[in-house]
């Protein structure tokens, strides 16, 4: 058949790690792609996704190599071709655009000349054509001001318009074959969508083919044809889109399906608490002394309750979390804790009330120091402000780590042998060690797979059920917060936009704009979402980043 | 648990010490090793007098600068001492204030470098201030006029040694402590309530043992390095005390005549200054590979 272009039969690429031994990343794997075909390449990390979009273009990160297999690319075996072959077309035939655009531009140069600098290193283009087409790119994936916006350094624009920039930059030679990988996970939902209705309008445009690589289900639904789902490099389930969502073969999709799938939580009737765990009062905290990062913040958390706070990024949500934990004083407004007013600072705070009052971080690999084995990391608060030592602290150790679900062989390793999910794990035992009467819980689901966030969630709502611990989740993860929070705080540029029972919030019609914006902003899993949402925008999505009414 | 946890890395048994460290050297650094055994035996010999000769045995019928014989296999120096016996008990001196003054100096900038570090502010300039400004002075030049005001005695020359040299101690140490500090587990136990010295023994430390080992050797090599310079010019150790530097004075001015004599104690000096030099190296060079392999293992 004339029409598919790429096809890979039993690739299979091999990683040399440290010892020299091999262990191959992608094993046996078969990929067709036809053109104007959109494919999604799904699976969690380590699933060989990024690896797979990379061998499209015969080519194989430092350390690895492809191993066996073809890759046959528009009827030519790109293992045959030699390096200079392959480099001719990489770029201009078939082009990449990365996980983060802000690592993947120089920020030295201006826009348009790392936007055009491969049609005109590959004499493609002359340079007045080349940036007379990027305009026109530009144009196409609205972005502001498309004649001028190129004149600009990468630091001048945002993060969303950066991403699409880089698409327009892979866009450039008219390529047949677009690998994406994971062009929005490192936005924020409502940049997101901008980015993904842009990417997919220009695909259909173009009639591309393309790779589409992430791990959210949400957003491959709304642009590909078929998924692949994969799971250490190996294949799981193949199928429509639609197929794959709703009527999935494997038991490894349905539980990815299902982890993404909100059941809200069925607590009603919720009233603020009388006497509650902690009180922020009117708090305005800032870094310099000049632009303050929260602004008259007035949020109570109850015993036993989670109340999770949400905003995107730069909405002070981490900064809340500063000021209740003591690293950054506010100036003014002051925290209650258990009816008293907490001292400002952390230095002049007793060790009870830091007892008290405990933190989990988004990334469990710097929050637990290498050297350390995890018994000594959840046996040292015991010791700390309990006392505890010798076989009764051991004890008490084996007892936290059952109550993680970990198994006691776990207590002599070091993190760095311990698995994503088991190091946020241990840092749950470590927070629980204190005894707490409350858990600020720093977006600690963002840095895992979904699978193993799930169950992180669910381990988080059985010890709330246990030991009536309140947590403070914070979080820009709209799908998550419906599973675990009874109220919910939208923040929006250091405000409170709005707060309620999570209910009401999620419930439409919201009363503020900015939250019904986030809210529909976040990927459904159907696919028909994106253009439902891209209907309905109107003004909701016109409306200014400075945004509410 | 859920029905699918991720991918956990192989666990591998917790290991106190390093044999891999050993097992995987270069014969480079296997040579280096080889010369500081050496040094280190030959320092033993001296504080256990196993030596050939004494330290200032002069031996009259021998004359000066005799040629190599059997009995004495690097022949005499400028008054008729046997050199290998000299150069054994140099070897102790010499180390022993080096090692001495490097200790000294590590203890000393890793205190106020780590404190910098953790505490930041106010004590972090006021430490870099003071270190910024004794670094301005040419260390040469203040060990000199520090050692002819308070004298040549060997523990003067150890903590002028040790002071120096503690400045660049403190710039490392307090540069790689600042990497560390801002890491969130530094964070947490600072919210646990630790205090400066726990943040700093059990948080940082660990994190930091390999740079600094390797600063150690090179440290350790300058001052040696410096210990013979002050010798040589007369305000190091004092005759009759065998050590490298001296020795070179001692004897350089029969270069000349074609004799030996000065390029022993030279030569002990160079080899030391080489082997240290070669296993900092593959000190360095593991360090940066365990680096990249980790950054690597991040990118897959």
């Amino acid at each position: 058949m004339s029409d598919l272009l790429l096809e890979m039969k039993k690739l299979r690429v091999e990683a040399r790690g440290a010892d020299g031994a091999t262990n191959a990343i992608v094993n046996n794997l078969d990929l067709r792609l036809e053109r104007g075909e959109v494919l999604g390449l799904i699976g969690e990390s380590g699933a060989g996704k990024s690896t797979i979009g990379l061998a499209a273009m015969a080519y194989a990160r430092t350390g690895c190599r492809i191993a066996g297999g073809q890759v046959i690319f528009d009827g030519t075996d790109l293992m045959q071709e030699d390096e200079e072959t392959l480099r001719e077309m990489r770029g201009v035939r078939a082009a990449y655009i990365a996980q983060s655009a802000a690592a993947s531009f120089n920020p030295a140069k201006r826009l348009n000349q790392q936007v055009c600098e491969v049609a005109i290193r590959h004499g493609v283009m002359s340079e007045e054509d080349a940036v007379a087409r990027a305009i026109e790119l530009y144009g196409k994936l609205h972005l502001p001001e498309p004649r001028t916006i190129g004149r600009r350094y990468p630091h001048q624009v945002s993060g969303g318009q950066l991403q699409r920039v880089m698409s327009a930059m892979a866009m450039t030679c008219g390529p047949d074959l677009l690998v994406l990988d994971e062009p929005t996970t490192a936005l924020d939902v409502t940049t997101q969508i901008e980015v993904l209705a842009t990417v997919r309008e220009l695909i259909r445009q173009n009639n591309n083919a393309a790779l589409y690589i992430t791990h959210d289900l949400a957003v491959v639904a709304q642009i590909a044809d078929r998924i692949m789902v994969l799971r250490y490099g190996e294949l799981v389930e193949e199928g429509p889109t639609t197929k794959i969502l709703n009527d999935p073969d494997e038991a490894y999709t349905r539980e990815l399906v299902s982890a993404r799938k909100a059941v809200v939580k069925p607590r009603v009737q919720i009233v603020l608490p009388e006497h509650p765990v902690i009180a922020i009062r009117d708090v305005t905290a800032s870094y310099d002394g000049k632009v303050d990062v929260l602004k008259k913040v007035d949020v109570v958390i109850g015993k036993g309750e989670t109340v999770a706070i949400v905003g995107e990024s730069g909405s002070g949500k981490s900064t809340l979390a500063r000021v209740v934990t003591g690293l950054l004083p506010p100036h003014e407004g002051h925290v209650e804790f258990n009816g008293k007013p907490l001292s400002r600072a952390l230095k002049q705070r007793s060790k009870d009330d830091l007892r008290r009052i405990q933190m989990i971080y988004q990334m469990p690999d710097v929050a637990m120091n290498p050297r350390q084995s995890v018994a000594e990391i959840i046996g040292r608060p015991l010791t700390f402000y309990f006392g505890l030592t010798g076989q009764k602290r051991d004890q008490r150790v084996l007892e936290l780590l059952g109550q993680i679900d970990m198994d006691p062989v776990f207590a002599e390793r070091l993190p760095g042998q311990l698995s994503g999910g088991q190091k946020q794990r241990v840092c749950i035992a470590r927070a629980l060690a204190a005894e707490p009467d409350i858990i600020i819980c720093d977006e600690v689901t963002s840095a895992l797979d979904q699978v193993v966030a799930a169950g992180i969630l669910k381990l988080l709502d059985r010890l709330q059920k246990e030991t009536d611990i309140a947590y403070m989740f914070i979080t820009h993860d709209l799908g998550i917060v419906k599973n675990i929070a009874e109220r919910t705080v939208v923040m929006y540029q250091g405000d409170v936009v709005e707060q309620g029972s999570t209910l009401d919030i999620f419930t439409p019609p919201q009363k503020q704009d900015y939250t019904r914006k986030l809210i529909a902003s976040v990927p459904e899993m159907r696919t028909d979402w994106l253009d439902e949402v891209l209907r309905e925008r109107g003004d909701l999505f016109e409306i200014d980043a400075r945004g509410r009414t | 648990m859920s029905m699918i946890d991720d991918k956990i890395p192989d666990a591998l048994p917790r290991r106190r010490f390093d044999w891999e460290f050993f097992s995987c050297m270069p014969l480079a650094a296997r040579i280096g090793l080889g010369i500081i055994l050496l040094n280190v035996v030959m320092v033993f010999m001296a504080i256990f007098g196993l030596t050939p000769y004494g330290e200032t045995e002069i031996f009259r019928d021998l004359g000066n600068w005799a040629p190599p014989s059997a009995e004495h296999w690097l022949g005499s120096d400028q008054i008729g001492r046997d050199m290998l016996s000299r150069i054994i008990y140099g070897a102790a001196t010499t180390i022993g204030i080096a090692l001495s003054a490097t200790l000294l100096s590590f203890t000393m900038g890793i205190l106020m470098g780590f404190t910098a570090a953790v505490m930041g502010g106010l004590a972090d300039n006021v430490l870099s201030r003071i270190v910024d400004a004794l670094m301005a002075i040419p260390t040469l030049i203040l060990a000199l006029v520090v050692i002819s005001v308070l004298g040549t005695e060997i523990y003067i020359l150890v903590l002028v040694i040790a002071v120096l040299d503690s400045t660049r101690v403190f710039r490392l140490s307090r540069a790689i402590a600042m990497d560390v500090a801002v890491m969130e587990f530094v964070e947490a136990a600072r919210l646990r309530g630790e205090g400066l010295w726990w943040i700093m023994r059990r948080e940082i430390l660990p994190n930091t043992i390999m740079p600094l080992i390797a600063e150690f050797g090179l440290r350790f090599s300058f001052a040696f390095l410096f210990i013979a310079a002050l010798s040589f010019l007369g305000l190091g150790v004092q005759p009759p005390h065998a050590d490298w530097g001296g020795m070179v004075r001692e004897n350089s001015q029969v270069i000349s005549y074609g004799i030996a004599a000065p390029l022993y104690p030279a030569a002990a000096i160079a080899l030391l200054t080489i082997g240290v030099n070669l296993v900092v190296d593959y000190i360095l060079a593991r360090q940066n590979r365990s680096a990249a392999a980790a950054f690597e293992e991040q990118e897959l």
